[in-house]
């Protein structure tokens, strides 16, 4: 209960009901429809649709209305049931049964009606149900524990703190609470609480992230909190997450439109060519209203113009099967059935988290087999990001931990760690180290779930924290004899190598920033001296410490960098009693702002941070992520340029590089860093000029001359700081001239290394890139929530599942469990999507144009009359049944090239590179054949109708016999066509192909078998039979789809074979032998089920 | 949806999170060989070693057709002459340019060798557009199927001015072609009629089952009104170019009448082309079992159907047929082309397999 404040107007809360769903049972119809004719392609159809209604047109509104109908119907239940499905989770959420205190009384009441300002009580393994701000924990130390697995997905237990001085008593607690504007930020929230106690001075107490309980999180390891209210309903923090992010859009989906405005246009040509010569042939003597074919009273009256634009409706009308519904709903079929391929694959799953991949977009499928540009993280994503202690540097001395951990009685607490290699240094400074290894930091011990008695062995004492450094810094002080106990209520416990245990009371921690790069306690021992202790990166602690101390330790750390180690240098400092007033103070006073808190906080560590004395540093292995190195090979074989964004120092990340055989032995580096970039007496910006040219030039030259025969690989390494000079250089046209120098640089390039980046620059260079000439298409893979922003960058953001939370694979397009996985995706998957899709749009083109081509020609032969050559129910089938099936079995099984040898060759990828199946070069082709078969199918039936008498008892063909000749043989070729084209014969190709064909010739008879009552006339009745009885109509089918196959044929067969044997010897034989395998045909279920176990 | 979609998966997620302590593998994803792509397909290769034996089979057997197409096409036998009368000069000049109904004209046919029966005799029309759309759409497959008010389709040919209905409606039947003609032998200077059979001129299907007539026995009673349950009681009228009533067009057969009267049925299958020939009568077997011999023939041709108005021509042709029907060379040729394409291609990738020496051949 807060009192009314009556300063502010009393601000509007919204309840605390979630909807994510978007309709009700009332503005479902409308809405749904609206916002489906949204859709252009679907607006298109109703159109067409409407002119069908209104014009006396050739086709009744049903052929085009049905399809379109059905369409409409499928996405509707579709989203009504997704809607349903929303609306039910909502309900469970908003119908959930929470309890709230109110007058010192519980009241159990619906989670929607929790108001702000509600306090309410959670119990152990529940979620809450807003954001609450913790007063009150079960718990001594007025902590709780929560994980926020359904938020981000990171398991592990984190912890909260009640905000001070509410602990004691909540039913008599009078406070206001002032907190910031609702934002999506998960990690971020300041505000502050005003405590009244019986007149006195209210308390002011900071609020902070750790003190708010967000909805969706879990309760754990507490017997239940008191929490109140403060963000409800659509403002709590996981509401504003949900709304979405922007959609991408794919390549192939640009290709399609500017087809389908090639083919708009042969439409609205095609119907003004016949409007045009209709009114031509009329307009000579006798031609236009024959005594046999008057007109009606209507027509005769109706004006010319109107009469001409309704003619060109009705062309329209009768040529819009050019354009498909149906293409639409086959391709996004298409990418939402193929998207499963992606999640079923057995090879992306990961034994260790348990999951395979995620996609969670089915739009951007083929997309992944067309990456030029691959922006990878380092940490985490080319290596483990699981820590190993190697080696630390106390004074100069170097401490290397040489027993490996199986050995388990290595740790003798009195023996003190073991230097074989320099003397000691001083015991004193030994132990200063390692109690600052095991103080500063802000890891956890886990508690065991059952309540042992007992506590765990010390090795294997389990740790929780943010950073896997961290824990292997605090294991590593282990191994030296300093255990780290644990942190109760400010005190931290250590057990130190005389076994005894010392305790230090914790009055600050300054937390790590990936700006500051460092992060610093401090402590107050027993003894009551106070302490801060300080680690970081040595660019961050080198300027803070005094300088004589630097150059011992300096040597340490370059080496071990170029050992592709992390290190961390450790300082300390004392400070005097006035000193910490003064700290304190100072930290209390910005924690507490309201506004700029960041700011001032970060100008009170830099305060502190200074003077202070270096005792040594840390390496820290960061292992390579399993087949890092075959990985990026492969994707550098396929043709992909290769970025590594890191946060890192440019030595650990340029040996990381030679690890993963980014870098080979023979690449020449080039480098623009800060260090260059000081190297000689020049102003930077001079200098940066210089190094610029100079590396354009080279890099210019060889790709020049060295195209065909690449004797030199350059690689390129750039920080953080002189990106930032390059973007932003002090003159508007340095700025640009700039950028476009570092892109030809890097483009020349085969692999770049970006260092020091802080995460927006990350999304900068993406961002450039992609924006650069040719606009290549970008891939960013990463694991980390300093990777989100170029995720959502790239064209396709791949996250990793792994160690650091799932901020990424949220924010992600696709997630991996590993980054080897990235090969399979993109070389196997992202091949074969991009093939099936490419060849799926080109094809729906091409059987849509000698669909209707013969429909066009044969207005040459009825006086322009918009005389239909096909029967309606053709018209309306034709895409839906008698050749959609095939099409999408082919487009989702189709492995022109196997799974296998699209893995072994990775420079197969870049034959379908920069879109080549959907070209323009392609599309004629398509077209020309559309045409050539349209041509052959018309013409050859012409030919043959020279004399109708087809039958040998001397009866004579009509036009609905003609259509139903031209049609079958449509169906049969534009089926073949796809046979032959199909590479890879399951049983369902088998199945739906014939089965289409079976289906046609069984539905011509049915529909031709009988007499319909409905229907106002029976064209097609028993046209189908007589034509089967017709020898010439089936020696004329025969014959023209063999000759409409016959260049197809010929292509197919005199094309470079795709022999797979042959494309792998032409690769220099470096692959495996494995390729070799048995080929597809003998592979059967049981045999596949083997490999499993 | 793709929102919804990812909500959906991150529910599953939970769920496993939750479960997963208990079974192993609960996301593990199923490893069948839909799944995993690895159905066991058939991969076609197309090599050298089956294409150029099977293009030369093709290429053969189309030949083969080619030659019996070409072959037969040759044997039939086809006598066509134009009789529009748009020249002075041919027999029926007089007839064109007078409006005189049934004018009759005759055309002296001569038959060199023996004209192999079965003779079908067709008349031809061309500039003709029966499948113009809307002359198409002008006519009630429910009127012909035996309930007689006509609908809106058959506009402007549905009832006359004084709002009577026709029977059958719409242009098509009223444009329905109304020459006929009558065939005489001239055997020693005297003519002797060379007897036509009408029947079977059309389709099984259309005589039997597409087209009905009314019930009405005699069927003039339908047309009159006298005995039908229509309210158009004795308003039947016939269409405004037919000379006679529907119930009276084949007066010596009385099941050739009405809706299902051959002539009527051969008419009222639109042809597909301008250019057109439909069947007329068979030359009946029973006089001439091996068809017409030689010999010099009249064709006296009532000529009532006006074609010059829209440069329209009309002819009359004898034909026999064959087992591929009537005569028509593009077939053979065809074939013939066609195969030999595929003939000459084999040889042409043979020539470029022994050039390159197989490379896909291991």
């Amino acid at each position: 209960p807060c009192p009314a404040n009556e300063v502010f107007i009393p601000p509007k809360f919204c309840d605390n009901r979630i909807v994510s769903s978007k309709y009700t049972v009332w503005n479902f119809l409308p809405k749904n429809l609206f916002e489906q004719f949204r859709r252009i392609a679907n607006f298109y159809f109703l159109i067409i649709f409407l002119v069908q209604v209104i014009v006396d047109t050739p086709t009744s509104p049903v052929t085009s209305g049905l399809p379109l109908f059905f369409v409409i119907t499928v996405t509707a239940i579709k989203q009504g049931y997704e809607d349903w499905l929303r609306h039910k989770a909502d309900n469970e959420v908003n119908k959930y049964r929470v309890t709230v205190l109110e007058d010192g009384r519980r009241i159990r009441k619906e989670s929607e009606k929790i108001k702000v300002g509600d306090v309410l009580e959670v119990e152990e393994n529940e979620t809450f149900p807003c954001d609450l701000i913790l007063l009150q924990s079960s718990r001594d130390d007025g902590t709780c524990f929560v994980t926020t697995a359904s938020l981000d997905g990171e398991s592990n237990h984190k912890t909260h703190y009640t905000v001070p001085d509410t602990e004691s008593d909540v039913e008599s607690l009078n406070a206001t609470i002032e907190c910031e504007q609702p934002q999506p930020d998960l990690y971020k929230f300041v505000g502050r609480m005003h405590i009244y106690k019986n007149n006195e001075e209210p308390v002011l107490r900071s609020l902070g992230p750790e003190n708010l309980l967000l909805k969706g999180a879990t309760l754990k390891n507490t017997q239940r909190i008191c929490g109140v209210a403060v963000y409800t309903g659509m403002e709590t923090k996981m509401a504003l997450n949900y709304q979405g992010k922007s959609q991408k859009r794919s390549v192939v989906e640009k290709s399609i439109n500017a087809f389908l405005l090639v083919y708009l246009c042969i439409l609205v040509s095609k119907a003004l060519v016949c409007t045009t010569l209709k009114y031509v042939w009329q307009s000579k003597p006798g031609q236009d209203e024959p005594w046999y074919n008057e007109k009606t009273k209507k027509e005769k009256e109706t004006n010319l113009y109107l009469n001409m634009f309704t003619d060109f409706l009705s062309f329209m009308v009768l040529f819009n099967f050019i354009i498909p519904v149906s293409m639409y709903v086959t391709v996004e079929m298409q990418k939402f059935l193929g998207s499963f391929f992606i999640s079923w694959d057995k090879d992306f799953f990961d034994s260790e988290i348990k999951e395979g991949a995620l996609v969670n977009t089915s739009d951007l499928n083929e997309e992944l087999g067309q990456v030029e540009y691959v922006f990878t993280d380092k940490t985490g994503t080319l290596t483990q990001n699981n820590m190993e202690f190697i080696e630390c540097c106390i004074d100069g001395h170097q401490y290397k931990y040489r027993d490996a951990s199986s050995e388990v009685d290595g740790f003798c607490v009195t023996d003190g760690p073991v230097n074989r290699l320099q003397q000691k240094a001083g015991r004193e400074r030994e132990e200063l180290f390692l109690r600052a290894l095991c103080l500063c930091h802000t890891v956890q011990v886990k508690e065991s779930t059952e309540q042992e008695v007992v506590p765990p062995p010390e090795e294997q004492r389990g740790f929780i924290a943010s950073s896997p450094d961290e824990i292997a810094l605090v294991k590593g002080a282990m191994r030296y004899g300093f255990t780290f106990l644990g942190l109760e209520s400010k005190t931290m416990k250590l057990l130190n190598r005389n076994n005894d245990v010392e305790i230090y009371d914790l009055l600050h921690v300054l937390n790590f920033d990936p700006v500051r790069r460092r992060m610093s306690v401090i402590v107050r021992s027993k003894s009551g001296d106070t302490l801060l202790f300080c680690k970081g990166a040595d660019s961050s602690i080198f300027p803070r410490v005094r300088q004589e101390e630097v150059e011992r330790i300096r040597m340490h750390v370059e080496r071990n960098a170029k050992e592709g180690y992390r290190t961390l240098c450790v300082a300390y400092k004392y400070l005097s009693e006035e000193e910490y007033v003064q700290v304190d103070s100072g930290l209390r006073e910005a924690r507490l702002a309201l506004q700029d808190r960041e700011q001032k906080l970060m100008a009170v560590y830099n305060q502190v941070e200074t003077g202070m004395n270096l005792i040594g540093a840390t390496a820290v292995e960061d292992r390579l992520q399993e087949e890092a190195a075959a990985t990026m090979e492969a994707l550098q074989g396929a043709g992909m340029k290769i970025w590594v964004l890191t946060g890192d120092k440019m030595e650990t990340a340029k040996s990381t590089c030679y690890a993963c055989r980014l870098f080979q032995r023979n690449t020449e580096l080039l480098e623009l860093t800060v260090r260059t970039l000081e190297f000689i007496g020049k102003r930077r910006e001079d200098q940066l000029h210089d190094l610029l040219l100079e590396y354009h030039k080279k890099t210019n030259l060889s790709s020049l001359y060295c195209r065909s025969w690449s004797t030199q690989d350059y690689g390129f390494i750039v920080d953080g700081a002189t990106l930032s000079m390059v973007l932003n250089s002090s003159s508007e046209n340095n700025t640009n001239n700039y950028k476009n120098l570092f892109l030809q640089i890097c483009q020349n390039c085969t692999t770049v290394l970006c260092c020091r980046m802080a995460p927006l620059q990350k999304a900068q260079i993406v961002k450039m890139v992609k924006n650069s000439k040719g606009s290549p298409i970008t891939l960013s893979v990463g694991d980390g929530a300093n990777d989100v922003s170029m995720i959502l960058e790239a064209h396709v953001g791949i996250g990793i599942k792994g160690k650091e939370g799932r901020q990424a694979v949220r924010n992600s397009d696709y997630a991996i469990p590993k980054l080897k996985h990235l090969k399979k995706l993109l070389l196997a998957h992202g091949h074969l999507y991009y093939v099936r899709i490419a060849h799926l749009v080109q094809y729906f083109f091409y059987k849509n144009l000698c669909f209707i081509l013969p429909q066009f020609l044969y207005q040459f032969f009825c006086g322009y009359s918009q005389q239909p050559l096909y029967d309606a129910a053709y018209l309306t089938m034709y895409n839906i049944c008698f050749t959609s099936m095939p099409i999408l079995a082919y487009s989702l099984l189709e492995q022109h090239i196997s799974i296998e040898i699209l893995l072994d060759n990775a420079t197969l990828y870049r034959e379908i590179g920069k879109n080549a199946m959907l070209r323009w070069g392609p599309f004629l082709y398509w077209t020309l054949l559309g045409v050539f078969h349209g041509l052959v199918f018309f013409f050859g039936v012409w030919f043959l109708f020279s004399n109708p008498a087809l039958q040998d008892n001397g009866q004579v063909f009509g036009n609905w016999s003609y259509g139903t000749i031209v049609f079958t043989i449509l169906v049969f070729t534009v089926t073949l066509k796809l046979a032959l084209d199909t590479r890879h014969w399951t049983w369902i190709n088998h199945f739906v192909i014939w089965g289409s064909l079976a289906f046609y010739v069984f539905f011509s008879f049915f529909w031709g078998g009988v007499i319909w009552p409905f229907m106002s006339q029976q064209r097609l009745y028993f046209v189908f039979a007589n034509m089967l009885s017709s020898v010439s109509a089936w020696l004329v089918i025969i014959m023209l789809i063999l000759l409409s196959l016959l260049p197809e044929i010929l292509y197919v067969v005199l094309h470079k074979p795709r022999a797979p044997h042959a494309r792998q010897s032409s690769t220099g034989g470096l692959q495996s032998p494995r390729s070799s395998a048995r080929p597809l045909l003998m592979r059967t279920f049981s045999d596949e089920s083997n490999t499993v176990i | 949806d793709v929102k919804s979609y990812r909500k959906v998966q991150e529910d599953d997620d939970a769920d496993g999170a939750r479960v997963g302590g208990n079974e192993k593998f609960t996301n593990r994803p199923d490893n069948t060989a839909f799944t995993q792509q690895r159905l066991p397909a058939w991969q076609p290769i197309l090599s050298a070693g089956i294409v150029i034996p099977g293009f030369v089979l093709i290429g053969l057997a189309f030949i083969g057709v080619g030659v019996a197409l070409f072959v037969t096409s040759r044997s039939i036998q086809v006598l066509e002459r134009d009789y529009t009368g748009d020249e002075s000069g041919t027999p029926c000049a007089s007839c064109a340019n007078s409006n005189v109904q049934n004018c009759i004209c005759t055309l002296n046919i001569t038959v060199e060798t023996l004209f192999k029966g079965p003779v079908f005799f067709y008349y031809g029309l061309s500039n003709y557009f029966q499948n113009y759309r809307r002359y198409g759409t002008s006519k009630d497959d429910n009127q012909l199927y035996g309930v007689l008010n006509p609908s809106d389709n058959c506009a402007p040919y549905a009832y006359n001015s004084n709002n009577q209905p026709i029977v059958p409606c719409g242009s098509i039947a009223n444009s329905m072609f109304n020459d006929t003609f009558k065939l005489y032998q001239t055997v020693n200077g005297t003519r002797q009629e060379v007897s036509l059979d009408g029947k079977g001129i059309a389709w099984w299907t259309d005589y039997n089952i597409k087209y009905r007539n009314p019930t009405n026995n005699p069927l003039k009673d339908a047309f009159n009104g006298s005995n039908s349950g229509l309210f158009y009681r004795n308003f039947l009228i016939n269409p405004i170019y037919w000379s006679k009533p529907a119930y009276e067009l084949d007066t010596s057969d009385p099941s050739n009448n009405g809706f299902v009267n051959q002539d009527f049925l051969v008419w009222m299958r639109r042809a597909a082309l301008p250019d057109f020939r439909k069947l007329y009568r068979r030359i009946s077997q029973d006089k001439y079992p091996d068809g017409l011999p030689a010999g010099n023939y009249s064709l006296e041709i009532t000529y009532n159907y006006r074609v010059y108005r829209f440069s329209g021509k009309k002819k009359v042709v004898f034909s026999n047929v064959s087992w591929m029907g009537g005569k028509n060379e593009f077939l053979g040729i065809a074939y013939l082309v066609v195969g030999s394409m595929c003939v000459f291609m084999s040889i042409v990738m043979l020539i470029v397999y022994a050039k390159f020496k197989f490379p896909d051949e291991e």
